[in-house]
Formats: C-alpha cells, sequence, structure tokens
C-alpha cells in the first residue's frame, strides 16, 4: 500500500515536466536573427503574426523590441474551413481576411502556415502580406521540404521565441495536415514583388526565408 | 474549568453573537491582521454570475466581474478581474486587469494586462506589460509602450531615423 502510495505522488510531481509547461525542444534558427535585426533598426515597428497567439512571442517583441504585435491566427481560419466542409473557400476568405491598410505593417511572422494551405490558398495570402506590408518591410516564413508522411496525427506547431537564435516547437492538433512541400520556385513566384534576401534550409528539413520588400524610392516614400 | 467559563462570558453589556467569528476567516492565525482583512475585503467588489450591467462602470476599488457588463468600465487605480463566468462588451481602463472570462473591446492598463488560460480577448490592448497563457484565445493588437518612448512619431521621422540607423549599424544585435 505504501509503494502504491509513493508511486502516486512520484507520478503527480511529474506531471508539470510535460511539453505544455515549457520544456519543449529548443531548435536553432538562423533567419529569425535577420528579420530582428531588421525591426530593431525601426522606431516602434508594427509586426502581424499569423500563429497562435503566444505569451512569450508578445513578450519579446513587444517589451525587447517596443513593436506593437497585431495577432491574426491562421490556423484557427483554417481549422474552421475544415471542419465546416468549405475549404473552397479558403482562398476569398483569405483574400478579404486582414482589414490593415495596404503598406502599414514592418514585419510579417508567417511561421509555418503555408505548409498547411493549397496552392491557391497560399497564393490569396501571399498576396494580402504583400499588399500590407511597408516597403522595406520584412516577412519571415518557414517552409518544410519533407512530404508528408500518411497516418501521422494532423499537427501544427506553436513556435515560441526563447531568443533570437533559438526557437522551441510546441505541437497542438490541427484539423488538417500539412500539404506537399511548395518548390522553391513557386514560393519566389507566390511573393513576388517580394525578394529573398536570407535562406537557410536546416538540418531538419525546414526551409527558412526572409523575403524583403523594395524600399520606396526617394520621392514616392509619402503617400 | 471556572477560568474557562469566564473567558467566554461578554465583557460588555451587548449580547454576544456568534457574527464576528463567523465572518473571520478560518485562515487567520492572530487578531492582529483582522482589521487588514477587513480592508482588503470592503476594497474588493464582486459583481455575481447574474448580474447584467449596461452602461458605464467607474469606481475606486478593485473589482471582479463574473456577470455580463457591456458599456464601458473604468478602474483607473485598481484591478479588474473579469472571472471564468464574466463577459464582458466593454472599453475597458484599468491599472490592471487579469481576464479568465470574455473580453469583447479594447483593454487599456497602465501596468499589466494578463489573459489566464481559458480567457479571452477580442480587442485591442494597450499595456506596458501583457501577459498570456497559453490555451488563452487572443484577437487584436498588443501595444507595449515602452518607457521614454514617443506615443507616435511621424512616419517620416521614423523613415528617417531607420534609414540613418541601418545605414550606420548594418546589422545591429537584438540583445
Amino acid at each position: 500500500m505504501s509503494v502504491a502510495l509513493s508511486d502516486l505522488f512520484s507520478r503527480r510531481r511529474k506531471e508539470p515536466a510535460d511539453p505544455d509547461a515549457g520544456d519543449a525542444p529548443a531548435h536553432p534558427t538562423k533567419v529569425l536573427t535577420r528579420f530582428v535585426a531588421s525591426l530593431s533598426a525601426r522606431t516602434q515597428p508594427v509586426l502581424l503574426d499569423l500563429g497562435p497567439v503566444v505569451g512569450a512571442n508578445v513578450s519579446f517583441f513587444g517589451e525587447q523590441l517596443g513593436c506593437k504585435i497585431i495577432v491574426e491566427d491562421i490556423s484557427k481560419d483554417i481549422d474552421r474551413h475544415v471542419r465546416d466542409g468549405k475549404l473552397d473557400d479558403l482562398p476569398a476568405s483569405l483574400s478579404k481576411r486582414f482589414p490593415q491598410e495596404s503598406e502599414s505593417i514592418d514585419g510579417i511572422l508567417c511561421w509555418d502556415v503555408f505548409d498547411y494551405l493549397d496552392k491557391k490558398s497560399a497564393r490569396s495570402l501571399a498576396e494580402q502580406l504583400t499588399r500590407v506590408l511597408k516597403p522595406d518591410g520584412v516577412l519571415l516564413a518557414f517552409f518544410t521540404t519533407a512530404q508528408p508522411q500518411p497516418g501521422t496525427r494532423p499537427e501544427y506547431t506553436r513556435h515560441v521565441v526563447v531568443n533570437a537564435t533559438t526557437l522551441q516547437h510546441r505541437p497542438y492538433p490541427a484539423a488538417r495536415a500539412r500539404q506537399r512541400p511548395l518548390p522553391n520556385r513557386d514560393i519566389q513566384l507566390m511573393f513576388e514583388p517580394l525578394r529573398i534576401g536570407e535562406q537557410f534550409l536546416l538540418k531538419t528539413n525546414l526551409r527558412e526565408v526572409l523575403f524583403r520588400k523594395k524600399p520606396a524610392e526617394a520621392g514616392t516614400s509619402e503617400r | 474549568m471556572w477560568k474557562r467559563d469566564e473567558a467566554v462570558k461578554p465583557t460588555s453589556s451587548q449580547p454576544a453573537t456568534p457574527a464576528p467569528v463567523v465572518s473571520q476567516p478560518a485562515t487567520a492565525p492572530t487578531a492582529a491582521p483582522q482589521p487588514e482583512i477587513r480592508r482588503i475585503e470592503r476594497d474588493m467588489v464582486n459583481i455575481g454570475k447574474s448580474v447584467v450591467i449596461k452602461g458605464e462602470l467607474n469606481g475606486s476599488e478593485d473589482l471582479t466581474v463574473e456577470g455580463h457588463v457591456e458599456g464601458r468600465i473604468e478602474l483607473k487605480d485598481h484591478v479588474l478581474t473579469i472571472g471564468p463566468n464574466g463577459k464582458i462588451k466593454a472599453q475597458v481602463f484599468a491599472k490592471a486587469v487579469i481576464v479568465l472570462g470574455e473580453v469583447n473591446g479594447n483593454v487599456t492598463a497602465s501596468e499589466k494586462v494578463d489573459i489566464r488560460d481559458g480567457g479571452s480577448v477580442d480587442g485591442d490592448i494597450i499595456a506596458p506589460r501583457v501577459a498570456i497563457a497559453e490555451g488563452a484565445h487572443f484577437r487584436g493588437s498588443v501595444d507595449m509602450q515602452r518607457k521614454g518612448q514617443p506615443a507616435q512619431q511621424s512616419s517620416k521621422a521614423a523613415a528617417t531615423s531607420a534609414q540613418s540607423s541601418s545605414q550606420a549599424q548594418p546589422q545591429p544585435a537584438a540583445h
């Protein structure tokens, strides 16, 4: 009896060590440093985050960089369309999704949201993001290069910023699995007229890309 | 036995009632902190589950809302707690705001906004510190204006400073 009780208590003590408690594995990131450097050169930059809201990220970008953060969780849109069986409406929905004015955002964190979109929806989203990004603004996106494995449980990843070179990946249930990886050329075309400023292919089969919008030409910057 | 009976007897002429003893929290260790507890109890107001308020709510006490409030809440130097059952459709101004229920509207706090697990905010937050728990819902913007930083600057000035700093320091370190 005493063994069983001690076993019970030891199990209870282990409960807080779950991934939700914040001990998810750390992953190095190359492109976030460049993204942060680009934003830190600006005064009160406006940041658009397409991932789920993460307290640590809000503190990092808000307190340390003085960003105004706008959270638009696209995964919820995808889930809603899957649940309602209206995935065909997703491209149209994404094209009306962003109320932000054109050229009003300094930086966009897409994380890996494009991995969960079909080509048409991805193009629609990229078009909107290109519209709202300021001249010389930066956009960070991750693209997987690995083929989706059938039979695996669909999961999104919550990207938690530990510091400018490290992210924690915390999976959470998704209604839709990752789609086939986008070829590099399609990615480039999708985001035109943005240019790829930096690109890294990590050992984890993740392509990290930093897009940059062309700076406004002298004389046309005043709008 | 004799001494114990004497101690129970009331010293004043007023009849002894059990009320003061009952109102005292069981955790109160001695008689000394009793006034402090009473003060805290007096300075906290609770709007219950069944209460619906439409209009403007001003106050100078900490407030917990478990009911529904529509309109505007202003507690400049005090803490507003929206309990798990609370539903707010209002502009909120307070020293600190703790959200465990639902808020639909902009939240401005002079110290901190804390959205706990299960809490939901649809609106813009302005506060120097914002904590959002995993499992909380948030849609809107967060503005944590750093101290000593002007609230608004012209876009021209911002663009100029960004350009000059990027030229002077090609890759400034984040930390």
